[in-house]
């Protein structure tokens, strides 16, 4: 994973992207950079079109303009095989975890090397022992996902999702449903992680302030546009009043600044 | 003037929406039919879905064949006794069977067992985000998920109905031969003379095209049901209601054509 593989330093660069369903304009062009080897926690408001955002990245959504560029590729306008080829070289947590309850732990987290890879059974299995021990789920082998917990259940879908190996790491609201104590844990096993495989990581989180002390960049998403983002010091000092309203209306509970949904 | 000008435009976005719904449909059926000849195959997935479609439906179709041959070998006696014609039963239980009863009840009875549980298995995969997940992962959930349960749909459908014809039969001679008297040799030589090749034939084309209207319904109701509970109990219920009109629908004009 070296930085200058693609040239620049960024891994994912974001430029005017624009989408509408029907009437409504989710996203009324984000521009925005995710530099390589670095944590950047997108917020804002419920309905300000993050997940959406989060799903043109991923490539589960098409937009109507603007680029993506992942790895100096730019996959706005791949289809077939290529996409696919980009499509491996990350790896996404979903909010459900989306882990397939027909199939115990270890399928679960051997399933994109089984479909994708003409590894042998031997290696699957070291390398799942490997990812399950990294994500603390050692001797859950054979467990299906509905006999574990919350919090475990998300340890798994990030085993699967760095299973192959991606530079990049997306996920989306990884402490939806979890308890204060499990969503910290969850925070560390995120941060170790990334350290860990040096991941460039896309995080969409709620978890406003707690998330900030494990991000590097923090993105402020507000009716459709990046209304701020840098660093975490950046952003805390820019004193943008929109973000101090949301960052106050978090600490008292209230979901402020109605915008609109997505 | 403004309100003709509203009706009609109303009427337009209604068929634009048809029409689009209409196209999303087969689009599914052609993906699904295309990934069954381009490799890579899944032949694993297939067999599963035998297992879970065919094999373990076996004994309602048996149950249900049964009882549906008794009550033909009953009413059939009934109604062939005042023609003083009983040794037609054979013939006739055997015919209704092979041509009409046992493609479309297997078709309900499977769409009812297996179409309804595969529409509420997808519909909860696509709620929980598991088939945005086989995306991700660069696997083609049509590909995946729902070519496997045609293949599967049009392997198990002609087999379960003529298992469904076989006991279907074999429930009219009890009931009609042992149990009211009619001729046995004549119920057996009936179907041996009266049945030809043309009407298994029929029998296995009808079972072949259910077999195909019930895995794509099912399979497009849960993989396109919304993302909450209501969604996949909804997609479960149309599901099973759309299958079985369209297999009636479709057998009407099959056997228009076919007889």
């Amino acid at each position: 994973m070296g930085v200058d593989r693609n040239g620049g330093a960024n891994a994912i660069e974001v430029r005017d992207l624009r989408r509408r369903f029907g009437a409504q304009e989710v996203l009324r062009g984000v521009d925005i950079d995710f530099p390589r080897g670095q944590i950047t926690t997108i917020v804002g408001p419920s309905g300000c079109g993050k997940t959406v955002f989060l799903k043109h990245l991923n490539l589960l959504l098409r937009p109507d303009s603007g680029r993506i560029v992942i790895e100096g590729i730019d996959v706005t306008a791949l289809g077939g095989r290529a996409l696919d080829a980009v499509r491996e070289k990350f790896g996404m947590l979903f909010q459900s975890g989306a882990l397939f309850d027909s199939m115990p732990v270890f399928d679960n987290v051997a399933f994109p090397l089984v479909e994708k890879t003409s590894l042998s059974r031997d290696e699957i299995a070291a390398r799942v022992r490997e990812m399950l021990a990294a994500v603390g789920l050692e001797g859950m082998e054979k467990k299906y996902p509905s006999e574990l917990s919350g919090g475990m259940q998300k340890r798994a879908a990030l085993a699967r999702a760095l299973i192959h190996r991606p530079g990049i790491l997306m996920l989306d609201e990884p402490t939806t449903g979890l308890d204060p104590t499990r969503i910290g844990s969850i925070h560390a096993l995120v941060r170790r992680t990334q350290q860990r495989f040096g991941l460039t990581a896309v995080l969409v989180s709620h978890d406003v302030p707690d998330v900030f002390e494990i991000s590097d960049r923090i993105a402020f998403m507000h009716e459709g546009r990046m209304r701020l983002h840098g660093t975490v010091a950046e952003v805390t000092a820019a004193h943008d009043e929109t973000f101090e309203r949301f960052l106050a209306g978090k600490a008292s509970g209230e979901d402020e600044v109605p915008a609109v949904t997505g | 003037m403004n309100f003709v000008v509203a009706s009609i435009a109303r009427l337009g976005a209604l068929i634009i929406d048809g029409v689009v719904i209409l196209g999303n449909f087969f689009i599914f059926l052609f993906t699904a039919l295309f990934y069954i000849v381009v490799p890579p195959f899944k032949p694993r997935l297939a067999i599963r879905q035998i297992r879970i479609i065919g094999a373990e439906s076996t004994f309602l179709i048996l149950l249900i064949g049964t009882f549906t041959g008794m009550v033909l070998g009953l009413q059939g006696y009934n109604t062939l006794r005042r023609f003083e014609s009983e040794g037609a039963l054979g013939t006739v239980v055997a015919l209704t069977l092979v041509r009409e009863l046992g493609p479309v009840l297997t078709a309900l009875m499977i769409a009812a067992r297996a179409g309804s549980a595969m529409a509420a298995e997808l519909g909860s995969m696509q709620a929980t985000e598991q088939i945005d997940a086989l995306t991700v992962m660069a696997i083609n959930p049509i590909q995946y998920l729902v070519s496997p349960r045609v293949i599967a749909g049009l392997i198990s459908f002609p087999l379960l109905t003529a298992i469904f014809d076989v006991i279907g039969i074999l429930g009219g001679y009890v009931i009609g031969v042992d149990l009211m008297g009619a001729p046995g040799s004549s119920y057996l030589n009936g179907i041996a003379q009266n049945m030809d090749a043309h009407d298994i034939a029929t029998g296995i084309y009808k079972a072949l095209v259910f077999g195909l209207v019930v895995m794509w319904v099912c399979c497009y109701k849960g993989y396109h049901a919304e993302r909450m509970a209501t969604g996949v109990s909804r997609a479960t219920t149309e599901a099973v209601v759309m299958s079985s009109v369209l297999v009636l629908v479709w057998d009407y004009f099959m056997t228009s054509i076919l007889l």
